[in-house]
């Protein structure tokens, strides 16, 4: 059965499909892409022999607005693209600005911006486990983890207002003060999410099926994931030990002590046990930090308008999808000249094809949800 | 009286369905049909007080070979098949084959149970299965030894076929 | 008033009566199993579950047979409309005649066959053609080759389904499913325990036989292959629904005839005695069970947040003491009654547990890729079948033939039976898609 639709811009039509080859469209509409990805497989059989991942649906011209906004107005903007882990598109903008104004957020500001993105990571990998395990077929992690998430949305909630598209930083370092009870409260969390993290490793870690459905299936060499731009956990499961937080620490990295998982062989079960671990990694961060948020002011002294001198800076952050880069070019007035953003989940969807080749249909849902995507990151 | 009702009913289904089932254009429907033939036949076996034999033709004859039958019906190209002529010049040739075994059966029946060999009596006693399962293992052992090696054979050479596909 | 019937349907007459409170108890039975399900999966997924529609939910499954029922019926225009119209009865006409052998107590069955446990696994694998022909009506590719694979799924792990069973046969020494109960009772051990594995491989073989997680690939795979349930909505879309409860609780029903003991109470030779009244003291569990059952609703009231769930709360207390009461009424009852009355209760427990068990595992695994599946079934669960089926027919042999000691030959052909089943898993974990990978390289 040939499926031969003639479109001009995909090369995945355009050559001969064999006697057993069909084209297999995931339409923007669909559950387990986590977002309007569509996605066109070339299909042997079962046996995936091409792909192609089409982009593009939630494409906002976030960019193409910031060159329109002044520095601060452009902020909140940066929580829509990866809108699942808000604070810390907030923090790599923040601070890349600031390396333009070569300014410094005071210590008080960059522990408290240390927190709340770990925080946030744990969040992000939550709802990343809940999915990624609902598109398997594991019906009750989802709920587990949006029960946990709920806590730190509670946190930020109290902190700032808001719970997804969140705001929470400035440039030159925060607006609001930590509110009463904050140090306890992620102190409590931290210390009850040990045993959540192990009431989900227990439900999955050892299972025959989640291994039997995880274990081999995506594979990504070192070689390939470096050649490819991929970072972040998709990364270090591929055995490259790579974390900006380590590499080039930023906000208040450089204080604390933690691992940074690496597995071996890249494949989407290193992945889940890489973010598992970084779960737990993020925890013992933020522990180490509430112990000790120092005093002092929170807002570095900056100005209300903001005019960096004309240049450009390349500031990366350690996103919880990966090397999360703000490219800003200034012009020497308010209002930036190009801000252009290195989104890490379009750099390691890349890999998708990768990973998909010679995998069986049933395979891809697995591989998407394993990549770790955000539409809003991919699209901006 | 009752019985001879039950026997009239299934022997009318099966006769019916076997009739729709050779003029049906759509191949699928014929093959519903058969089922409901061999359902049918299955419901005299039950009557004759074969217990084991009724459940043994919807298993496997029902639940085993007719949806292998289906299963290649649905997958086979079936634009063809509906294309095909119903009667085709073969038609006087069956008519006669037809013509012949109705005579056989009619001449049969007239010369009546005598002519038939009698069925093998411990098979008619009140526990039919046991009754099957004894005769199959110690009587008819070698023909159910050698059918089951047939059958092996069988399944090996499919599975070495579809392989060497893949 | 018996004497008013004409003697030629006096036989007739108690079948068709059960057979009547069976189909017309089955579609509401099935209903409240769903609200079951739904409210054991919160419970597992710290949430509570329909609590909207009447007080907790009760009237949930009324509210959704009500709006399928209401629903416009959608006929595709390309379909095959016979089979259309044919594939969900199929399936639901097969679901139910299964009852008809189905022991629910002592004097509680349609029809004693002779052969009634094979007649149930014929009828169980003609349902197969509803959903054959239900994918095959959808006219459409994918979703024929969706049932196509959920048929394959089906008739292979009847095969292992049946093996299983056929250890638990072998202790019955009948296929008549009365009997099955009865050799249990005679040698006062339910068969569970005489043969674990065979009723593991039965648990397994059951559990893809009606589709459940994990092997629901053909189902909720929807996302590319349609399932052979997408072109049907409304009432016809219920019926496939009713066909795979039904069905779950007939596989329910045949699991715990042939391995729980069907309607025994728990040590059925055990006649200790009540204080030295004639009551036995096991006999007396229904009625102390529902007392306890009707106590912790009773504690559970005050908890309620809201006025009508209080009360309901309450009501259900009081229906279990009224349960209690009658359980314990029947205990001075002719033995008929009390066994028919307990047969029913210990019978309906087993069930549930072995439902309740399919629930559990439902909502604990993620599911099995379709090639998985097929390799667990073929390579794992029919060669152990036909092991446990060549070990339990050893330990009979050695009992009787040689007059071994019936727990020592169970327990050696036990052991041989499970590191057999260790080495097959062992076998089983290469995983595939490392194979996939080298070779797509």
């Amino acid at each position: 059965m040939t499926d031969v639709r003639k479109n001009g811009s995909s090369d995945v039509c355009t050559t001969v499909l064999g006697a057993d080859e069909i084209i297999l469209n995931m339409g923007p509409q669909h559950p387990s892409t986590h977002g309007v990805l569509r996605v066109k497989l070339k299909l042997d059989g079962e046996r995936v022999v091409d792909s192609e991942c089409i982009i593009g649906y939630l494409h906002r011209g976030v960019e193409k607005i910031a060159e329109h906004r002044s520095y601060q107005q452009f902020a909140p903007y940066v929580d829509r693209m990866d809108y699942v882990a808000a604070v810390s598109n907030g923090l790599g903008y923040c601070e890349a600005v600031e390396k333009l104004l070569n300014a410094e957020a005071p210590p008080r500001a960059r522990v408290v911006r240390t927190i709340l993105t770990e925080l946030q990571r744990i969040a992000s990998h939550l709802l990343w486990l809940g999915t990624h395990a609902l598109d398997i077929g594991a019906l009750t992690p989802v709920f587990y983890c949006f029960r946990e998430r709920e806590e730190i949305l509670k946190i930020f909630e109290k902190y700032c207002g808001a719970r997804l598209t969140t705001h929470a930083f400035r440039i030159g370092g925060l607006q609001y003060e930590t509110y009463d009870g904050f140090e306890e409260e992620v102190k409590r969390f931290c210390q009850d999410f040990a045993q959540k993290i192990d009431e989900y490793e227990t439900l999955l870690t050892e299972n025959r099926i989640w291994v039997g459905r995880t274990k081999g299936v995506g594979i990504l060499n070192a070689a390939d994931a470096i050649a490819l731009g991929v970072t972040g956990p998709v990364l270090r499961a591929s055995g490259v030990k790579w974390d900006l937080r380590k590499a080039q620490p930023y906000a208040a990295y450089d204080q604390y002590e933690f691992d940074i998982p690496t597995r071996e062989t890249g494949d989407t079960y290193d992945r889940y046990l890489v973010r598992m671990e970084e779960m737990r990694q993020s925890r013992r961060i933020c522990l180490q930090a509430a112990e000790n948020i120092p005093t002092g002011p929170i807002m570095a002294k900056v100005g209300k308008v903001l005019k960096p001198p004309p240049g450009e800076v390349y500031h990366s952050i350690e996103a919880p999808k990966g090397e999360l880069g703000y490219y800003i070019v200034s012009d020497g007035t308010t209002q930036p000249y190009r801000v252009r953003v290195r989104p890490p989940s379009f750099i390691n969807l890349q890999a998708f094809d990768k990973m998909a080749r010679g995998s069986l249909v049933a395979d891809v849902v697995a591989i998407i949800g394993t990549i770790d995507i955000v539409l809003g990151e991919v699209d901006r | 009286m009752f019985s001879q009702a039950v026997f009239y009913f299934f022997a009318a289904l099966a006769v019916t369905s076997a009739i729709l089932m050779v003029t049906r254009r759509n191949i699928i429907h014929g093959a519903v049909f058969l089922i409901t033939t061999l359902l049918a036949t299955a419901g005299i076996f039950l009557q004759l007080d074969a217990e084991f034999l009724f459940v043994v033709q919807i298993i496997l004859y029902v639940g085993g070979i007719m949806v292998l039958f289906v299963f290649v019906i649905m997958l086979v190209n079936l634009d063809v098949s509906m294309r095909l002529v119903q009667f085709n010049h073969q038609r006087f040739v069956a008519g006669a084959l037809a013509l012949v075994l109705g005579a056989q059966v009619f001449l049969a029946l007239k010369v009546g149970p005598g002519v038939m060999p009698h069925p093998a009596q411990q098979i008619m006693s009140p526990k039919n299965t046991e009754a099957v399962g004894d005769a199959l293992f110690t009587h008819y052992m070698l023909p159910f030894e050698i059918a089951s090696i047939l059958l092996l054979v069988a399944m090996i050479g499919a599975v070495v076929m579809a392989k060497r596909r893949v | 008033m018996m004497h008013l019937i004409p003697p030629a349907i006096v036989p007739y007459v108690l079948p068709v009566v059960y057979a009547l409170v069976i189909v017309a108890v089955l579609p509401l039975m099935a209903g409240y199993i769903v609200l079951l399900e739904r409210k054991v999966m919160a419970d597992m997924q710290a949430r509570l579950g329909p609590m909207r529609v009447g007080p907790h939910g009760l009237l949930q499954p009324i509210a959704d047979a009500v709006k399928l029922l209401l629903k416009e019926d959608i006929v595709p225009r390309e379909a095959d409309r016979l089979m259309f119209y044919v594939a969900p009865l199929v399936s639901v006409t097969m679901a139910l005649l299964a009852y008809a052998a189905m022991p629910f107590g002592p004097a509680f069955q349609i029809a004693d066959l002779n052969v009634g446990l094979l007649f149930i696994l014929a009828v169980s694998s003609l349902g197969i053609y509803g959903i054959v022909l239900g994918g095959w009506a959808s006219n459409s590719h994918y979703s024929l080759l969706g049932a196509l694979r959920s048929a394959a799924q089906l008739v292979s792990y009847e095969t292992a389904a049946g093996l299983g069973l056929v250890s638990g046969l072998l202790l019955a020494g009948s296929l008549s499913m009365k009997d099955i109960v009865q050799a249990q009772a005679d040698q006062g051990v339910w068969f569970i325990l005489v043969a674990p594995i065979g009723f593991f491989v039965y648990l397994v073989g059951s559990i893809a036989e009606t589709n459940r997680a994990p092997f629901d690939l053909p189902e909720a795979e929807s996302e590319l292959v349609a399932g052979y349930m997408t072109e049907y909505s409304g009432f016809r879309w219920s019926l496939y629904f009713l066909a795979e409860y039904a069905n779950m609780i007939i596989v329910a029903g045949i699991a715990t005839t042939l391995f729980l003991g069907g309607w025994l109470r728990p040590f059925p030779r055990i006649h200790e005695h009540l204080f030295g009244t004639s009551v036995e003291l096991l006999d007396a569990l229904p009625s102390l069970i529902f007392l306890a059952i009707g106590l912790y609703c009773f504690r559970l009231t005050p908890r309620q947040p809201v006025q009508i769930q209080k009360f309901v709360m309450a009501a259900a207390g009081g229906l279990c003491l009224l349960l209690a009461g009658a359980m314990a009424a029947s205990l001075f009852a002719p033995p008929t009654v009390m066994q028919g009355v307990h047969g029913g209760f210990w019978f309906m427990v087993k069930v549930m547990a072995y439902l309740y068990a399919f629930l559990w595992i439902r909502f604990t695994f993620p599911r099995y890729r379709f090639d998985q599946l097929m390799r667990l079934g073929w390579r794992f669960l029919i060669p152990l079948a036909l092991v446990n089926v060549i070990g339990v027919g050893t330990a009979i042999v050695l009992q009787q033939q040689w007059g071994w000691n019936p727990r020592v030959t169970e327990l050696v052909t036990l052991a041989a039976t499970i590191g057999v089943a260790i080495w097959l898993a062992s076998e089983d974990e290469k995983p595939v898609a490392a194979v996939v990978a080298a070779d797509g390289e």
